[in-house]
């Protein structure tokens, strides 16, 4: 049986792995599939510009290989929602102005995207007093937890309010802390 | 007229592409489709500071890969210079280099790797000179970009002499890299018969349109540039975008193919200018209140290789060395070093934050050597009546720092806290706390005169859309927001009536850059023109159809009222429009009451100033000099906000990004002149977790007492300088160490390492 050219799931379709094993998988996004949701602020892994989530965790799109991605599922801004059809957190940055010239801005609310499942799985960070209880999103873990993702404009009171409201509206709406 | 208590105008609307910046549909330059004859750049660049150029062997670059051209100054049709001013900025060096990291030559290959990699092969001979890189150098050397600048009131010297108290000190502050998240772009395009249209991520599109058409040789109408919207500027993009879009230009004159030029991250900062750097000397005398009779303030920056915007930089940091204080008898001396770096370049606030903190460190190097509260000595020192003209003889006509501050004072619970912060410092040893409350007065116009000037272009469709378009551009700041709500409001109808277009050289010419925070005040004020001359088409229709007076005529709520008759806003302009009315109209504005003599320097440099106070808290760890801003309450002025939800944005990014020029962002330069902090790995800009943990931003309800667009004020700019109070809070909590010692010598940017020194010093008792 021949075995299948490297595919990964991107927002929810099939594509083929580029051939060159050097794109970068932010390029290959950005390029190849047109994907220019996702954005390149350095292209060194220390602005967070390029966040995605693959298989539902986030990493810096610019420094990682396209082609080690075989079978895995990857989501870009474009796959969390578009602006006729948008995610709770997406409305939240519109309601709270969470950006200003908008850049980094799908980076941060992937970033935010993963933030929230990696706070239901109970992961602590460097400012949690205790790593082995269940996290508090309090404003100060919330600010350590998005510190990977730089805002020029400085909006980061505003990402911090809207990601804080899609936590109270979650917590309100299944009756357990996030 | 318009129905004033339809509330677009003042409402905390969201910004125009909301919608899109969150789903990654909001297109930069980089998102263009790119077409398979697209050609990708890269600039090869000098490896020294100071050399002429002996030989180029430019082979390795031509054979590589993927290389399908590379250029050099001999292939530059025309003027080979991208400067905005001086004509000192080449594209492509030529004969000699005058710093390291100028571009050299100019490779076009079909992908940005192999352009980047070629780009590397050039075999260049230099004939290495010593370069100047250090203000000692410079000074030594007497390189200079332009004459030393004086403005003086009085004979400060004598009133030194006569005063009570006399202190001495000096303060270095740090340059800033702009690190805007999208970096420098442009892209280029062939047109028929020798045209280009230039995308281009630049503040200022008709400065690159000219420069480009000098380059080529050709008129500025054979050039169209167009900007949507940059992913962040804040001066960076004033004059530093031209060598991008003038390489791309460039090469499609060349070639005839499309070009784009997207600087890599780490090209991007040795390349592009950054905020000055400068060295204050002061010498001040005062009173034992601490007010002063006569201050000496010496101002050195190094502005680089080449002029760029320096001259008018270093003017700004004059006009602020006053900040809000009245200085008596007053010299300020300004010396514009030229040094073999990256030229200096334009950066929110423009040489405003350099004099304004340098005036702040002498109110605190005051209120420590008279062991006075630092508020206090501020508060003494404030403009008021009977001192009320600046140095450079303008009378300060809009006094509300005195009640701004008081306030603050009040609100924030300074004096509590203070005692607070006292208590805390006696029980710790190890942390200490540091609290400020510093004010601000930001002068707003261009101090170059003829700058102060806008226009708009304004469609009616019949079906009642409107399109409007301007010479500002939009950055983030919601300019593009705040120009459509000015429509809106002039017709009475919703902001969804109103497209915002792209800035065009071909719709609005001759245009100012989106600087000097003028975007809303100037662009608005030329949209309103606009929109009043197709309101009174309108109303005269209406008047003459339906037998009413023109002032009876009300446009509201999407309808027009017109004596009797009553119709929704897209029925009249169907009328109109079969009517035979025109319904596009330009607009412009050019700022009134504006003079100023440079040579003298007096005059009426501004319209009016902005104003702000902030109030921070800090806390040190005195074994590792690390600190935290615990808390940052500020009172901000923009006189009737156009937008108070935009403008508290423009006040708090504002406050962070002077919070990270004073604190974190230390650019390092190496003997050589080469920068080492070239990306954000070693070159620290504020993340989410520097925000302060408590900031509470308050806008002052003050209308502006000049007839701005809707009596607002600007806001690009002023909120910079309210972190001013951050670096006094530092101080402050350095000298709570040892306050008998004086106010500390802290350095900016106050990272660990300096914080550290200042509290090693402060400990040996060396005073300020």
């Amino acid at each position: 049986m021949a075995s299948l050219p490297p595919t990964a799931h991107v927002n929810g379709l099939p594509q083929a792995l580029p051939d060159d094993p050097r794109r970068t998988l932010l390029d290959w996004l950005r390029h190849d599939l047109g994907l220019t949701g996702t954005k390149k602020g350095c292209d060194h892994g220390q602005c967070g510009a390029c966040t995605v989530l693959v298989d539902g965790r986030r990493i810096n799109s610019c420094l990682s290989l396209a082609a080690l991605h075989d079978g895995d599922h990857i989501e870009t801004i474009e796959g969390i929602g578009q602006p006729e059809a948008l995610a709770p957190l997406q409305r939240a940055f519109v309601t709270h102005d969470g950006f200003q010239c908008g850049y980094c801005t799908p980076g941060q609310i992937c970033s935010a995207t993963a933030l929230m499942a990696e706070l239901k799985a109970g992961w602590p960070s460097a400012v949690s007093a205790d790593v082995a209880a269940r996290p508090n999103p309090t404003r100060e873990e919330l600010r350590e937890r998005m510190s990977g993702n730089l805002c020029r404009c400085g909006a980061y009171s505003n990402i911090i309010a809207a990601l804080e409201e899609v936590i109270a509206n979650e917590t309100t709406e299944t009756g357990a802390p996030a | 007229m318009a129905d004033a208590s339809l509330s677009v105008v003042g409402a905390p609307l969201r910004h125009d592409s909301a919608h899109l910046h969150v789903a990654g549909q909001a297109r930069y330059i980089d998102d263009e489709p790119e077409t398979p004859d697209l050609l990708h750049l890269a600039f090869g660049t000098s490896t020294h500071a100071r050399a002429r150029i002996v030989a180029m062997d430019l082979d390795a670059v031509r054979a590589a890969p993927g290389v399908v051209a590379v250029y050099t100054a001999a292939d530059v049709p025309g003027a080979n210079d991208v400067s905005p001013v001086a004509g000192d900025d080449r594209l492509l060096a030529d004969g000699e280099v005058v710093w390291l990291g100028q571009p050299l030559f100019l490779v076009a290959a079909t992908s940005r790797r192999a352009a980047r990699q070629a780009a590397r092969l050039g075999r260049i001979d230099y004939d290495a000179q010593e370069p100047i890189l250090t203000v000692e150098q410079a000074r030594a050397a007497q390189s200079l970009i332009e004459p030393t600048q004086r403005m003086a009131r009085g004979d400060a010297v004598a009133a030194l002499a006569a005063a009570p108290h006399r202190l001495s000190g000096q303060l270095a502050m740090g340059g800033q890299d702009h690190f805007y998240l999208e970096g420098q772009i442009a892209l280029a395009r062939p047109l028929e018969d020798g045209q280009v249209h230039v995308l281009s991520s630049t503040q200022h599109p008709s400065e690159v349109q000219h420069l480009v058409a000098h380059m080529l040789g050709r008129s500025s109408a054979d050039v169209t540039v167009e900007v949507r919207r940059m992913g962040g500027a804040f001066g960076g993009k004033e004059s530093q975008a031209a060598l991008y879009a003038a390489a791309a230009a460039l090469v499609v004159h060349h070639t005839g193919r499309p070009a784009k030029f997207r600087a890599d991250r780490d090209d991007d900062m040795v390349q592009t200018g950054k905020r000055h750097d400068f060295v204050v000397d002061y010498e001040v005398g005062f009173d034992a209140e601490g007010r002063i009779a006569g201050l000496c303030l010496r101002l050195a920056s190094r502005c680089g290789a080449t002029v760029d915007l320096s001259p008018a930089i270093n003017d700004r940091a004059m006009f602020h060395a006053d900040n809000a204080y009245f200085l008596g008898d007053v010299e300020i001396v300004s010396e514009r070093l030229k040094t073999n770096m990256v030229s200096a370049t334009a950066f929110r606030g423009f040489g405003g934050p350099q004099g304004m903190l340098a005036i702040e460190r002498v109110m605190d190097a005051v209120a420590g050597h008279l062991g006075r509260d630092p508020l206090a000595v501020r508060v003494a020192n404030l403009y008021g009546p009977g001192r009320d003209v600046t140095p450079y003889g303008m009378v300060v006509a809009d006094n509300i720092a005195p009640d701004l501050i008081a306030r603050l004072r009040s609100d924030a619970r300074y004096d509590e806290r203070q005692a607070a912060v006292a208590r805390f410092n006696a029980e710790s040893a190890i942390l200490k706390k540091g609290l400020a409350l510093t004010p601000v007065k930001f002068g707003i116009s261009f101090t170059t005169t003829h700058l102060n000037q806008a226009g708009a272009l304004l469609h009616v469709y019949a079906d009642g859309s409107i399109q409007i378009n301007h010479g500002g551009t939009e950055m983030g700041q919601g300019l593009y927001t705040k120009v459509a709500q000015v429509v809106a409001q002039a017709f009475g109808v919703g902001l969804d009536q109103v497209r915002i277009t792209a800035t065009r050289t071909d719709k609005v010419p001759n245009t100012s850059a989106t600087a000097a925070s003028s975007g809303a005040d100037l662009n608005g004020m030329a949209a309103l023109d606009a929109a009043e001359t197709i309101r009174a088409r309108l109303a005269d229709f209406c008047a003459r159809t339906f037998g009413c007076e023109i002032d009876a005529v009300v446009f509201a709520g999407g309808e027009v009222q017109a004596g009797g008759e009553r119709m929704p806003w897209a029925t009249l302009c169907r009328r109109a429009h079969m009517a035979r009315i025109s319904l596009s109209a330009t607009g412009f504005y050019a700022t009134p009451d504006l003079h100023y003599d440079r040579a003298a320097h007096q005059g009426q440099p501004f319209y009016y100033f902005a104003y702000g106070a902030a109030l921070a808290e800090v806390v040190i760890d005195t074994l590792t000099g690390e600190h935290r801003v615990l808390a940052a309450d500020i009172l901000h002025d923009c006189g009737r906000s156009l937008n108070p939800a935009i403008d508290k944005g423009q006040i708090e990014g504002g406050f962070l990004q002077g919070q990270g020029w004073l604190t974190s962002e230390e650019l390092v330069w190496d003997a050589a002149g080469r920068l080492l902090t070239h990306a954000p790995s070693t070159y620290k800009i504020p993340t989410a977790n520097d925000r302060p943990d408590h900031l509470h931003v308050t806008l002052w309800d003050g209308a502006n007492h000049r007839p701005t667009i809707h009596r607002s004020k600007a806001v690009g700019e002023p909120p910079f300088m309210l972190a001013n109070a951050v670096f006094s809070a530092l101080g402050a909590a350095i000298a709570a160490t040892c306050p008998e010692a004086g106010w500390p010598m802290l350095d900016a940017p106050a990272t660990p390492e300096r914080i550290l020194a200042a509290l090693a010093r402060q400990r040996d008792g060396v005073r300020a």
